[in-house]
């Protein structure tokens, strides 16, 4: 890689790189060489960065104007909405915002699913983005309790309530995260403090996730290692920067017709009624990204056992490099898992519609289904599939996916000498 | 493409998933739709019709009387705003011998409340809170149609349908029980502008004016909005050639 010989051409520069090499990392970022042949599942990174930033930004502006405060949370956010220069489109970015942040994460946890990004070299990647994706669940479901309206004190009721389940500690361990005997203002004001620390703990893990992601480098759609930086590889500025820049302007359009055209589509009109201890709503759900979590949970009959496995269901996620057992990264020469994949996204749809019924009848039937299937997936499919697969014969590089025969081989390290005498 | 229409069907799924709509009446809102705008005519005689009907018991809050003057709204001149603020009693201080004292409001003043508190209009109500009415329509799932239907939707009982006295039937409501009697008839006011004054037409209004209460920016939004997209289109064309360009360097290698 080119960034070890870097040297600034001015002297300036030259100074100041030889005692901090911001230069050196800018040089490295640009020249980062990157697959040919990455698709646009591979552009949400970038999205999510800006997701991420826009949450900060908007984040921060409205914490100048909102009132942490049981008595008065409720009325500064319509006080944001109405008298706050362009308040309303500060407020509906930032809570359309974290839909679209979650859209844009689940995209790009599917396409790691699908090209197999998560496996060997690549686990810490991994591990580090279910991390963030766990803290951002955490900033969601306290960002929502902000407004202080109806779903939010009920929805932290709830989830606040599952704690209760752990045994012997449970009620005390809630008491000390509500700091009273209810979800009251110490609770709000706590979920503030949290709700605005969160997010750069996120950042901080992305700069984790992002330098670990530059060591191995990219995966790619046909999911062998390659040569860098070689034939297959483009630097990332310009040719990944235009396309990220495209695929995030096509991700804004769609992010701007929910700001602007139906800003609380993906809300719950509950939320507009102020917090009501003694009302307790018809149906609490919470916003549409937690549901399938929500439907594992209400899934089993015992609290504490719906605890275990929603939580259950997160750590499969974390081990996961470690239960798929097949060495063929991409989907694309993996028959059998291909399948199993498009049933697990519709495994994962059904839980997300069936988290917004109600638990009963057919729908906590089928729930339970989904369920299972959730963790026969990751617990049996997926570590069995290593040895039953009959996997496709890939190819020796990108450059040329047309098969010379004869590698029907694993991409492990000793395909780069392959590569190598390919390229060279 | 493949993006674009996986998008579509998460947000088909969800919101189906959301919506719990019975059928309710649907209007053809002038404020419905990506450029739609509110009539002033109608936010002037939806706020008539709040002002003389619903106000004895429904609070707004959030709303000032300066409001109705502004851009995007019933747009009322600011002397006309002056003229209704003043018309209403507001407590002020203390005063710098203490004391609290009557004024008339100014259009800085918020809506006054028909109850002194929460309990008060509870009692006065038969049990039943009437909710404030700044963000209703927004509390509320199927937003303008619902206000609308609630309010066209009082028909007799059933014959086989218990309603306890002082409770109404409504073919809308959860339940189908309402503790608020029927509020509009025809010709219960008369519109200034001479505008006749149906059951249908002050139900439209009033919605119309709750709508512009709880969403006041709604136009800015909108206009906003178009011009946003707009823009984002146009960029994205240029990007899009851009980056056709800048790859073609690679995609002739092959």
């Amino acid at each position: 890689m080119s960034e070890h010989e870097y040297v600034p051409t001015s002297k300036a520069g030259k100074w100041f790189n030889d005692r901090l090499p911001l230069l050196s990392l800018g040089a490295h970022l640009s020249d980062y060489p990157t697959p040919k042949n990455l698709n646009y599942w591979w552009t949400f990174g970038g999205i999510l960065t800006f997701c991420l930033i826009t949450q900060i930004v908007t984040g921060i502006v409205l914490a100048m104007h909102y009132v942490a405060h049981a008595d008065l949370a409720f009325e500064s956010v319509e006080k944001i909405m109405r008298d706050v220069n362009y308040g309303w489109l500060i407020r509906y970015i930032h809570s359309n915002g974290a839909s679209m942040f979650f859209l844009a994460v689940y995209i790009h946890i599917f396409r790691s699913l699908f090209f197999g990004s998560f496996k060997s070299p690549r686990e810490l990647i991994w591990i580090i983005g279910m991390l963030i994706y766990i803290l951002m669940m955490a900033a969601a479901f306290m960002g929502y309790v902000l407004p202080w309206g109806q779903m939010s004190f009920w929805g932290a009721t709830v989830i606040t309530n599952l704690f209760s389940a752990i045994p012997l500690v449970g009620e005390s361990v809630v008491t000390w995260l509500w700091g009273g005997y209810s979800v009251d203002n110490p609770t709000l004001t706590r979920f503030f403090s949290l709700h605005y620390l969160i997010p750069f703990l996120i950042l901080g893990l992305v700069v984790l996730h992002i330098w670990a992601l530059h060591i191995p480098g990219n995966n790619n759609p046909i999911g062998i290692d390659i040569k860098k930086p070689s034939k297959d590889t483009v630097p990332f500025h310009p040719y990944i920067t235009v396309k990220d820049i495209f695929a995030l302007l096509m991700f804004m359009i769609i992010f701007a017709g929910f700001v602007f055209f139906s800003p609380n589509v993906l809300g719950h009109a509950d939320n507009y009624i102020p917090a009501n201890p003694l009302v307790t709503p018809a149906h609490i759900v919470p916003e549409w990204y937690l549901l399938p979590f929500y439907a594992i949970l209400r899934s089993v009959p015992d609290k504490l056992g719906g605890v275990i496995l929603m939580f259950g269901a997160l750590f499969v996620l974390i081990i996961l490099p470690w239960l798929d057992t097949s060495k063929v990264r991409s989907a694309t020469f993996r028959p059998m898992y291909r399948q199993f994949f498009w049933i697990f996204v519709v495994d994962v749809l059904a839980l997300g519609y069936l988290g917004a019924m109600p638990a009963e009848g057919v729908y906590l039937f089928l729930a339970r289904i989904s369920t299972a299937y959730y963790f026969l997936h990751f617990i049996v499919v997926l570590p069995a599939l290593g040895f039953l697969e009959k996997t496709d014969p890939l190819p020796a590089s990108i450059s040329e996916p047309v098969l010379t025969g004869g590698f029907s081989a694993v991409p492990t390290r000793s395909d780069k000498t392959i590569d190598e005498k390919k390229i060279t | 493409m493949k993006l674009l229409v996986t998008i579509l069907i998460a947000t088909f799924f969800f919101g189906k998933a959301y919506s719990s709509s019975k059928d309710l009446l649907k209007i053809d809102w002038s404020f419905a739709g990506p450029t739609g705008k509110f009539e002033r005519d109608s936010l002037q005689r939806g706020y008539q019709v709040y002002k003389e009907v619903c106000a004895s018991c429904h609070s707004m809050q959030y709303l000032s009387y300066r409001n109705l003057s502004q851009k995007g709204g019933p747009e009322f001149t600011l002397e006309e705003v002056k003229a209704i603020a003043a018309s209403y009693e507001v407590e002020d201080g203390p005063n710098s011998d203490g004391d609290m004292f009557e004024r008339p409001a100014r259009p800085s003043d918020h809506f006054i409340n028909p109850y002194p508190n929460v309990n008060a209009a509870i009692a006065s109500n038969g049990g039943a809170y009437p909710p404030d009415m700044s963000v209703l329509v927004k509390a509320r799932p199927g937003g303008a149609n619902y206000i609308y239907s609630v309010l066209m939707g009082y028909e007799e009982k059933p014959t086989d349908f218990d309603l306890d006295v002082g409770v109404y039937y409504n073919k809308y409501m959860d339940g189908n029980k309402i503790k608020m009697p029927s509020p509009l008839s025809d010709d219960l006011i008369e519109y200034t502008d001479g505008t006749n004054a149906t059951q249908a037409q002050m139900a439209k209004d009033v919605t119309a004016f709750l709508t512009w209460a709880a969403e006041p920016h709604l136009e800015a939004r909108h206009r906003t909005g178009t011009k946003v997209i707009i823009y984002l289109i146009i960029l994205a064309t240029l990007v899009y050639f851009s980056m056709k360009k800048i790859w073609s360097r690679v995609d002739a290698e092959k």
